[in-house]
Parts: C-alpha cells; sequence; structure tokens
C-alpha cells in the first residue's frame, strides 16, 4: 500500500471515471432526493465499509480541500481513521478532526452537531440506499412507485406502528420527503439528526457503492421527516448529560463501565464534546 | 474514571496488519510459497479467482491467492479492486470457441460424433479415496501420450443448429462496417450499473461474475423442482481459445493471447409456444479457466433466467432476474454480511432508546391492565363463590395506545 501514491491518479480514481461520477451528482443535485444509477466500482475497502461515500469524495476533492472523517460521530473510530488515511495516502490533502475548519466531510451514521456553512459538503456512506425496499423487495417495483410519487405504504407502515406502539417505532434511517418530491434514506443517522438534514446550508451527497446509487440535497432544500398532524414526528431526548462535557442537547452514546451495569453517558460527537471542554475550563 | 474513549486506531490497524502478515508467512523453517507453485499446483484455485475476480492474469491471481491466505473470495476481491483502476485499451473480437484447442469436450446426448469424446484430466471418474502416497512429497506422475490432433472440433449444439432443432442465438447487433466490437454494443457491468430487466449480454456478465457456490446452489433448486428444468449437457468444451483486437488505427485483426476457457452448452427441452415451434433451447455458460462446476452451474441459471422469454411461469427463485442478478456478487456480498462488524453503535444507541421507551409503556399499560383485571376478578370472586382456580395465568396483553384504557381478557 505504500506504493499507492506512485501507482495510482489523486484520489484513486482514474480522470474518466470521476467525471462520470461528477456528471450523476449534478443530476442528483437537479433532483434532489432522486436516486440515480452510477457505474459504482470496485474500491480497495470492502463493499458496504463506505465504498460509496469514497467514491463521491473521490469524485469532488481537491488539492485544497480540508478533509474530515466521522463515524458512529467520531475521528478515531477504525474505520473512520481508515478512511482518512486512505486519501492521505492517495491525495495527501490536509485533513482535521474540527467540523468548522472542514471543507469536506465523509461520515457515517452522524451529522456532526456543530451546524454547517455554506460551501461545505457532506458526503454520506449509504448502505440501503431505497425507502421503500422493506415495504418492496424489487428494485423494478420501487422504481416505479417513486415516478408515481406512490408512497401511501410507507405511511401506512408508520401508521401501523402508531396503532401497535403508540409511535413510529423507526430509531435511525427514518424516512424523509425532499423537496416535497421524493422519498429518500437519510441513511443510517439517527432521527434525532433528522432536522439537521432541513434548509441546510450544506451540500449533501449521499453515495451507495455496492447498491451503485448516488443521491443528494441541495443546499437550503426542504427535507421533512415523515409524521402525521396528530403524531409530529419528535427526535430523542436524555435526561443525562455528557460526563465529559457537560452537553444535555447533543446526542450521547452510552458506555458500560462494568459489569455491574454501571454506565455513563458521552457524546458521540468527539470534536463538538472536545471543543465544548475547552471552552468551558 | 473507569472508562477510557476508544482511541489509537491508526495503531490497533498497523498491528492488525502486521499479525496477519505473520501468521500468513507461518513458520520460518518451512519454505515460502512461490506464485509459480500455486499458479501450477493449486491451478484451480486460481482458475476460480481469475473468474469471479474478472481478470485474466493467472500471475496476479497467484499473487493474490498468496496474499489472501487462501481465501478465494478475497483473492476475488483483490484481483477486481486492481482491476477496476487499469485503462481499456481495446474491446476483443467475439472468441470463436468453435476454433478452441480442446483439453476436454464431453457430451452426454450424443454417443459418439465428429471429435469424440475427450475425458483430459478430470476427477469425474476416479474414485474419492484419499490418496496418502500424495502426502509424501517428490511425487512423480508421468503424463500419458496424447493423442489428440488439435484440430478444431464444431460445437455439438451447433449440429442441432443446422436441423433447426435448437433455438438460434441471436448475436448482439454488429457495426454496420463489420468493425470491432465497440463500447455501445456490449453492456460491460464493470462500467455500467445493473439495468432491470437485464439484457442477456448483461445477464451472461453477471453469471459469469457470479459466486461460484451461489449459482451451484440455484442450478440445484432448480433441478428440484425450484423452477421448470430440463437439461441435457449438450456440450462442455475445456482449451485455448485466441483472442483477437482489431485496432481502428491498424485496420486488422492482431491476436494478442491465448486463453483457457471453459463453456458449456445445456439443451433443454421446449414444447413450444403459440409464437414458437416444439425445439430445444439452450443455457449457456462459459467462464475463464477450468471451471467445469460452474460454468455448469452457469448454464442451468441462464436457461432458468429464460423462462419469461419462452413465455414459462416464474415459480423459483433461480428464474427470478431480479432475485438472481441481485445477489450473485461475492464481492458485493461478503463486504455487505461482514460490515455488520462496523461499529454500529449510534444506531444501538437509538434502537436502546426506543425498545426502553417501548417497555416502558407496556409496562404501564400492563400493570393498567392487571389491575382492571384483578378488579374484574376480585368482583367475580364476590359474586361466584364456586370459581377456585385464581393462580390462572394472567393473559399477556400487547402494549396499548392509551395504557389508562381497560383491557379487558376473556374470563378463564
Ligand atoms: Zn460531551
Amino acid at each position: 500500500m505504500t506504493s499507492l501514491t506512485q501507482n495510482f491518479n489523486f484520489a484513486y480514481l482514474d480522470e474518466q471515471t470521476k467525471r462520470t461520477i461528477r456528471r450523476t451528482l449534478l443530476k442528483a443535485i437537479a433532483i434532489p432526493g432522486h436516486q440515480i444509477p452510477f457505474g459504482s466500482r470496485e474500491m480497495p475497502l470492502s463493499y458496504g465499509w463506505g465504498t460509496g461515500g469514497m467514491q463521491v469524495t473521490a469524485a469532488v476533492i481537491g488539492q485544497d480541500d480540508v478533509f474530515k472523517v466521522i463515524d458512529q460521530g467520531a475521528d478515531d473510530t477504525t474505520n473512520a481513521v481508515n478512511i482518512r488515511r486512505f486519501f492521505e495516502k492517495v491525495c495527501g490533502v490536509e485533513t482535521t478532526e474540527s467540523t468548522s475548519a472542514a471543507t469536506l466531510i465523509q461520515t457515517r451514521h452522524r451529522i456532526p452537531e456543530t451546524p454547517l456553512q455554506e460551501g461545505q459538503i457532506m458526503v454520506y456512506q449509504v448502505p440501503i440506499p431505497e425507502p421503500l425496499r422493506w415495504l418492496e423487495p424489487s428494485e423494478v417495483e420501487t422504481r416505479k412507485m417513486h415516478a408515481l410519487s406512490e408512497y401511501g405504504p410507507m405511511y401506512v407502515r408508520l401508521y401501523e406502528d402508531i396503532t401497535q406502539f403508540g409511535q413510529i417505532a423507526t430509531a435511525y434511517d427514518y424516512p424523509v420527503m425532499v423537496n416535497q418530491r421524493y422519498l429518500m434514506r437519510p441513511s443510517p443517522i439517527p432521527r434525532f439528526d433528522n432536522p439537521k438534514l432541513n434548509m441546510s446550508p450544506a451540500i449533501q451527497l449521499f453515495g451507495a457503492g455496492r447498491e451503485k446509487r448516488i443521491y443528494a440535497v441541495p443546499p437550503y432544500t426542504e427535507v421533512k421527516s415523515l409524521d402525521f398532524e396528530d403524531y409530529p414526528f419528535q427526535v430523542e431526548t436524555w435526561d443525562k448529560a455528557c460526563e465529559f462535557c457537560g452537553s444535555t442537547e447533543s446526542y450521547l452514546d452510552e458506555v458500560v463501565t462494568d459489569n455491574d451495569g454501571g454506565r455513563l453517558w458521552i457524546c458521540s460527537d468527539t470534536d463538538f464534546c472536545r471543543s465544548r471542554g475547552k471552552r468551558e475550563e | 474514571m473507569s472508562y477510557v474513549a476508544v482511541k489509537g486506531g491508526a495503531k490497533a490497524i498497523a498491528n492488525s496488519e502486521a499479525l496477519l502478515q505473520a501468521q500468513r508467512r507461518g513458520e520460518q523453517t518451512v519454505p515460502e510459497l512461490s506464485l509459480e507453485q500455486i499458479k501450477q499446483q493449486m491451478a484451480l484455485a486460481v482458475d476460480r479467482v481469475i473468474s469471479e475476480g474478472s481478470l485474466y492474469d493467472r500471475d496476479l491471481a497467484a499473487l493474490a491467492i498468496k496474499q489472501s491466505w487462501g481465501d478465494l473470495v478475497e483473492a476475488a476481491f483483490l484481483l477486481r479492486a486492481y482491476r477496476t483502476t487499469l485503462p481499456r485499451f481495446y474491446y476483443s473480437q467475439p472468441v470463436d470457441t468453435g476454433q478452441m484447442q480442446l483439453q476436454r469436450r464431453i457430451s452426454s446426448i450424443f454417443k459418439d460424433l465428429p471429435g469424440g469424446q475427450q475425458l483430459g484430466a478430470s476427477f469425474d471418474y476416479i474414485h474419492r479415496l484419499l490418496d496418502f502416497k500424495l502426502a509424501a512429497e517428490d511425487n512423480q506422475f508421468p503424463a500419458p501420450e496424447s493423442e489428440t490432433d488439435n484440430q478444431p472440433v464444431p460445437r455439438v449444439v451447433d449440429v442441432l443448429g443446422k436441423e433447426g432443432l435448437i433455438q438460434a442465438e441471436n448475436p448482439i447487433q454488429q457495426p454496420n462496417n463489420g468493425a470491432t466490437q465497440s463500447e455501445e454494443n456490449v453492456f460491460d457491468l464493470t462500467r455500467q450499473p445493473q439495468q432491470l430487466p437485464a439484457g442477456r449480454d448483461a445477464r451472461l456478465q453477471n453469471l459469469a461474475r457470479a459466486d461460484e457456490g451461489f449459482l451451484l446452489s440455484l442450478a440445484y433448486s432448480s433441478q428440484r423442482g425450484y423452477g421448470n428444468s430440463h437439461p441435457f449437457a449438450g456440450e462442455i468444451r475445456v482449451g485455448q481459445v485466441e483472442v483477437v483486437i482489431c485496432p481502428e488505427e491498424l485496420g486488422f485483426e492482431v491476436a494478442i493471447a491465448s486463453i483457457t476457457l471453459t463453456e458449456v452448452q445445456m439443451v433443454n427441452q421446449f414444447k413450444g409456444s403459440s409464437a414458437i415451434p416444439p425445439q430445444f433451447t439452450r443455457g449457456y455458460g462459459l467462464t475463464f479457466g477450468y471451471n467445469e462446476r460452474k460454468a455448469m452451474a452457469m448454464a442451468l441459471v441462464d436457461r432458468c433466467l429464460r423462462a419469461e422469454e419462452f413465455g414459462e411461469t416464474v415459480q423459483g427463485p433461480a428464474q427470478d432476474e431480479e432475485f438472481v442478478l441481485s445477489h450473485s456478487d461475492n464481492v458485493a456480498a461478503q463486504g455487505f454480511v461482514q460490515h455488520l462488524k462496523l461499529p454500529h453503535y449510534i444506531d444501538f444507541q437509538a434502537e436502546l432508546n426506543l425498545v426502553r421507551k417501548l417497555r416502558q409503556e407496556y409496562q404501564q399499560s400492563n400493570q393498567a391492565t392487571q389491575s382492571t383485571e384483578v378488579e374484574i376478578k376480585q368482583a367475580e370472586n364476590f359474586d361466584s363463590a364456586n370459581i377456585e382456580n385464581n393462580s390462572v395465568p394472567t393473559p399477556i396483553s400487547p402494549p396499548l395506545d392509551h395504557p389508562t384504557t381497560p383491557h379487558h381478557s376473556p374470563t378463564p
């Protein structure tokens, strides 16, 4: 792997492949929330491990970008480390752990707590892009349903949750309606993060490598989590505070500390937690 | 504080890689495997890897097998990840398997035929007894004299074709000038996303790259009634064919390689439909290298996938194009199955929160239900003294929308 930089193109993929991905991205941005097929390539990481996000990143990254990678909100999880060191190797770009310093952020399962700004690009790793997949396994059928905006079955499913459980029992990858037209999977972020998708000033790009799909949410686009008038969308809350920084408004991870069920709660967003910790010192 | 956040991911990764390298090498006293040894003595492993890795390079496949510690799916993945970075210079002309230099050729539909049957090297008629002599080294196995004259032998299925007894294959539209098969004519899964319904070219490419085990099981299922297949092995042939390109700038054909292929044509009965007279139909299998089991399975699955084309009812998984084509690739499958090893604690936390909340509501509703039931029972006991058994278990009630609503279970 040490010879990677000598033997491979900037950002690993050849220019032609990057160009076709960028064309797909432009189309995706033009039709917010709509899944566009693309000729996804094998990457030196397994499918399902962020190859879609990596291909999107490879297509848009430039020499001047400052790159941040998070997995589960943290910069230091092994998968985040692995993807970051891959792009360090094949691009030699500057990397950061700071959300506000980054121009390009690749993420798995979280949106940073620090609000995104204009000019920033978020790249989401997507395992299953199709929001209707658990209702209808056939791609041929789901494409038809999207074309006809036939989203009734999804509302029925949510309604069944309410009759059975008293609430919508989807904790993550909670379906959203983009620009009042396309039903979209926000990738497996907790529903806590869904409101951050709405009217975000950043460009949000979604890459599913194994499923060969790209979709996007352009800046300042309406992204609405599905709900009902009498059962409005709600995010989860904790009656705990972060053990490190005391935050009560961030997404908290539960950590088991001993064999007797001892627990504590810490921010999942390590950059947010650290910068808050500093402020309060 | 006892909890230390999981840090040092980079170091852990580096150590894991170093450990893998050391364990893969094994004891230093044992000689290291050479690529030549793998290529020759594990030739069928190499053939599987070039086939599923979709790259005809036996040297690189041997390297991939060595690097993957003998894990052939991993080796195919290594080859694919390398292959995708390679520039594409030319598209070859279609190979002519009728001109194959045969190593093996079997037909189960004619006792004898021009060119004859040729067993070649095969496990087929060898008793599967462990050969303990092989455990010793320095074995000498002289090859028997070959009797073949290396003349091209016509394909068996073409014999049926002359009589019009078998459905003709429609070649993909060639460019009018008869020049090179170009990018636009043939679907290429390595450059284009799968489309459904898929053309037969995309389908065959998908199957040629597919996991052998997956195809084998599907083919098997079709023979056991999950599908409608009545196949005969029309012909199995293994041998070398020339790969020819016709660069536009040269204007003439150039042979660039000789590769080993396994080709299988299955012949299936077909009673005909309103549009097609009764005839035999084909299932086609083709792989790089000597991959007979896979090529046979591929041919069966190909025929199954033609159900709609021949107006047959789709009844088994092997006939379901979307199911087969979407799940055949082991590089994709291994990645997604194994991605479950990645951290999912954000999602799990979200689920944990949800399950706790649901449980809380469940308990509240149950308590409400139970107290209501107790009241009811007490009332019943009070009214009818002949009910003795108070220990009948309380039926478990489902969680309710409104925990305060009384829930009436049937009285025991
Ligand atoms: Zn914190």
